[in-house]
């Protein structure tokens, strides 16, 4: 059948758009997901080299960082609250949800595009707005954001505090854009996602990962409302002289942790999520084996989703909130474990007595499985509102959200990059640089990050620009060098993924179709799609994940593909 | 292109509108999370009583009223949708526009009125409270204004044709501006 008979609704159009149109002020889904990741990376390379100067100034305290100079505490300040910000707001969501849900849900569900092709371009101009505002904060007078990146009040409510006037205003600026960009983007999602799937595409047969990217969505949602309203409340304490937060005018600093909390704990699942649903989607394929428990994963996904609108207080045990809450606090946070622990669960099972064929997106899909386990084990402990007293706030809760955060962001993220790069861009990443990536960042990032829990057992605080003040801390020195050099390792461990991107975005060799033999919808259709993603809308027959099914010769078998039965119907 | 979204659904249900009613779930939460910022506050201390006795009262229950009025022209103007009444359509949207005009108005008159006896929004947590909750709502009505101001447009140039289902989508957003009036005036006002 041929493009110009099937017309009718969603037919794919083939008029030439102009250079604007087509790659900047782009409606295409998959463009917009291209420039997310790119503004994602940008911002990732910036974040990521903030941390040399900070392990520099950590590891050998007021010397002159080589390359840039001396770095004075307020600067140091600015660069722990912006490091934060950066790889949070502009680093995880654009790249995990953004990039991937745009690329990924229109192809998954068989769709043409987005439900609201524009509304999803205004939401990336949003936020390109958004990255705008927050890199000219650091060329305001004051510089940049120095309160944290939670921006606790009253530190953050009046700039005498800090002597960061706009830089602080324009960070608030860039989240409230940040917000609404992501508010649009997650209306986009599942709208999409509930309107727009293809004939035979239920919900119980979506790929795990658009069920988590839609879940991230409604958590996003319905957490940053009360933000929204926070952030309103900080901006005006700032700016019309308002005392939301000011004890001396009635207000409750504890209100912004409230409400920043409510928020920041589903926050961690908004990220964690689409990093799971990366590895759920990569480990059937390189198993050859059907997910293991895909409605129980689906359960737990929403029910730790639910859950976790009720964990906040537990980043507020020692912020002087009524002591009563820490118990019951205590015990939904580690309830909370019960359905990620499954979820992890689930991917050992499938990996269980499998034919594993360990390419480089495997490869970081195991190393986030692993990961990700230590960084949830030892959030039981920081979850423990008596252990917590002692570790609130240390090194050692630094290290379990990097566990948990950078195993999401970073790993999850390249093992998608690496298995969806031939999709994205028509051609083959290398493997050989793809390995020496996987090896150098997974073996330097637990250098860095295992004797850093070791440090904040010893008591080092995090956010201090010189822990050689403290008599203390002077015996952890030796380990605070080791971790710095470690860190510069991660980062030149990076080299490897730059070259190889680069590298392959020209050169790489070109891709099929279906380079990894796999099932899902996006597979189907060319590489990279065209505008409108199919030549004829797909028919979905069964669930993600058939592999090594008995009922065919070869060991896949295509959402998309009738058995014979409908073959023989169609004739 | 465009049209693909009002007629690709897989559930029977337009695709606008589920938007708009994701787009509400979420805007619930923001006044949700003021509302309730407000109420635990408010319970944490005394003294907010005294200061609301300084509001006006009755400009506010006109605003109320009006408010209330608008809605029901705005579900009057989707009626007229419906019956494929034009010129019904155009007037209803005039006269909820210039309800939502009215009750900005009177809600700067009464800013002023209050500014001008020196209750600043930094003249205590009470008013930081008022000034903040009844701000963003000021500013959610003036939206619904443009929105409806779009709509008008289109309608007065007949531009608005395959698209008309949008009068109700902007009355939904209306009628929640209007809850929320529903709630913050007992909250502010009466207590």
């Amino acid at each position: 059948m041929s493009d110009v008979a099937a017309t009718g609704v969603g037919e794919p159009h083939h008029e030439e758009l102009s250079f604007w149109r087509t790659y900047v002020f782009s409606t295409d889904h998959k463009t917009i997901a291209k420039q997310y990741l790119s503004l994602g990376l940008f911002w990732a390379i910036a974040g990521g080299l903030m941390t040399y100067l900070m392990r520099w100034q950590l590891a050998y305290p007021e010397t002159e960082v080589p390359g840039w100079g001396f770095i004075a505490p307020d600067f140091y300040n600015m660069l722990v609250t912006m490091h934060g910000t950066i790889m949070v707001f502009f680093v995880a969501m654009p790249v995990l949800l953004a990039s991937f849900g745009n690329f990924l849900i229109p192809l998954m569900i068989g769709a043409r595009d987005m439900a609201f092709p524009r509304l999803n371009m205004l939401s990336f101009w949003v936020f390109a707005s958004a990255s705008l505002v927050l890199f000219s904060s650091f060329f305001v007078p004051g510089g940049a954001a120095s309160a944290g990146w939670t921006g606790y009040p009253p530190l953050s409510a009046k700039a005498a505090y800090t002597g960061v006037n706009w830089g602080l205003n324009l960070w608030l600026l860039a989240l409230a854009l940040e917000f609404v960009s992501f508010l649009m983007g997650g209306i986009n999602f599942l709208t999409t996602t509930i309107n727009l799937r293809a004939p035979g595409m239920t919900f119980i047969r979506l790929p795990l990962i658009v069920w988590m990217q839609i879940t991230a969505a409604v958590l996003f949602m319905l957490s940053v409302g009360p933000l929204i309203a926070g952030a309103v409340m900080l901006l005006m304490d700032r700016v019309v002289g308002t005392t939301f937060y000011l004890p001396e005018g009635g207000g409750q600093p504890l209100l912004w942790q409230h409400l920043f909390w409510f928020f920041g704990h589903p926050e961690v699942y908004v990220i964690l999520l689409p990093g799971l649903g990366i590895v759920l989607e990569i480990m059937p394929v390189f198993s050859r084996k059907p997910i293991f428990g895909y409605r129980p994963i689906i359960y737990s996904t929403i029910a730790a989703g639910m859950l976790s609108f009720i964990v906040w207080a537990h980043h507020q045990f020692l912020s002087g909130m009524d002591p009563r809450l820490a118990m019951p606090f205590s015990i939904t946070t580690i309830i909370i474990s019960v359905p990620f622990a499954l979820i992890v669960f689930a991917m050992i099972a499938t990996l269980w007595r499998a034919s594993i064929s360990f390419s480089t997106p495997m490869l970081f899909a195991i190393g986030t499985l692993s990961i990700f386990i230590i960084g949830g084990l030892t959030g039981i402990f920081n979850g423990s509102a008596p252990v917590d007293i002692y570790i609130h706030d240390t090194y050692f809760v630094v290290a379990h959200f990097h566990f948990t955060l950078f195993s999401a962001t970073f790993f999850a993220g390249f093992a998608g990059l690496y298995f969806w790069f031939p999709k994205m861009f028509g051609r083959m990443m290398n493997e050989i640089l793809g390995k020496i990536h996987f090896w150098l960042t997974f073996v330097f990032f637990n250098a860095v990050f295992i004797p850093m829990h070791l440090v904040g057992l010893g008591g080092m605080m995090r956010r201090i620009a010189n822990p050689m003040q403290y008599e203390f801390l002077q015996p952890l020195q030796p380990t605070n060098v080791f971790i710095t050099v470690a860190a510069v390792l991660l980062i030149v461990g990076q080299i490897p993924f730059v070259v190889n991107f680069f590298w392959s975005l020209f050169r790489g060799r070109v891709a099929e179709r279906n380079p990894w033999q796999a099932n899902t919808l996006e597979w189907s259709t060319s590489s990279p799609p065209p505008h409108g993603n199919f030549e004829t809308v797909p028919v979905v027959y069964r669930s993600p994940y058939e592999y090594s099914s008995p009922e065919v010769a070869k060991d896949w078998l295509p959402q998309d593909q009738p058995l014979e039965p409908s073959a023989v119907a169609r004739q | 292109m465009d049209n693909r979204a009002e007629t690709l659904t897989a559930t029977g249900i337009p695709t606008g509108k589920i938007g708009v009613w994701w787009f509400l779930a979420s805007e619930i939460t923001v006044f949700g999370g003021f509302i309730a910022s407000y109420v635990v506050v408010r319970l944490g201390s005394s003294g907010w009583s005294e200061a609301a006795s300084h509001l006006n009262f009755t400009l506010a229950l006109i605003n109320t009223f009006v408010l209330l009025t608008s809605s029901l022209t705005m579900v009057l103007a989707f009626a007229a949708v419906e019956e494929r009444a034009p010129k019904r359509l155009r007037t209803f949207l005039c006269l909820t526009i210039l309800m939502g005009l009215i009750f900005l108005g009177i809600k700067a008159f009464e800013y002023t009125g209050e500014i001008v006896k020196g209750f600043t929004p930094g003249a205590g947590i009470f008013w930081s409270f008022y000034y903040g909750m009844t701000g963003l709502h000021a500013l959610h009505v003036l939206g619904g204004i443009v929105v409806n101001l779009v709509l008008l447009v289109a309608a007065l140039r007949d531009t608005l044709r395959p698209n008309e289902h949008r009068v109700e989508l902007a009355g939904l957003y209306w009628h929640f501006v209007d809850i929320v009036w529903i709630f913050l005036f007992p909250l502010l006002y009466l207590t």
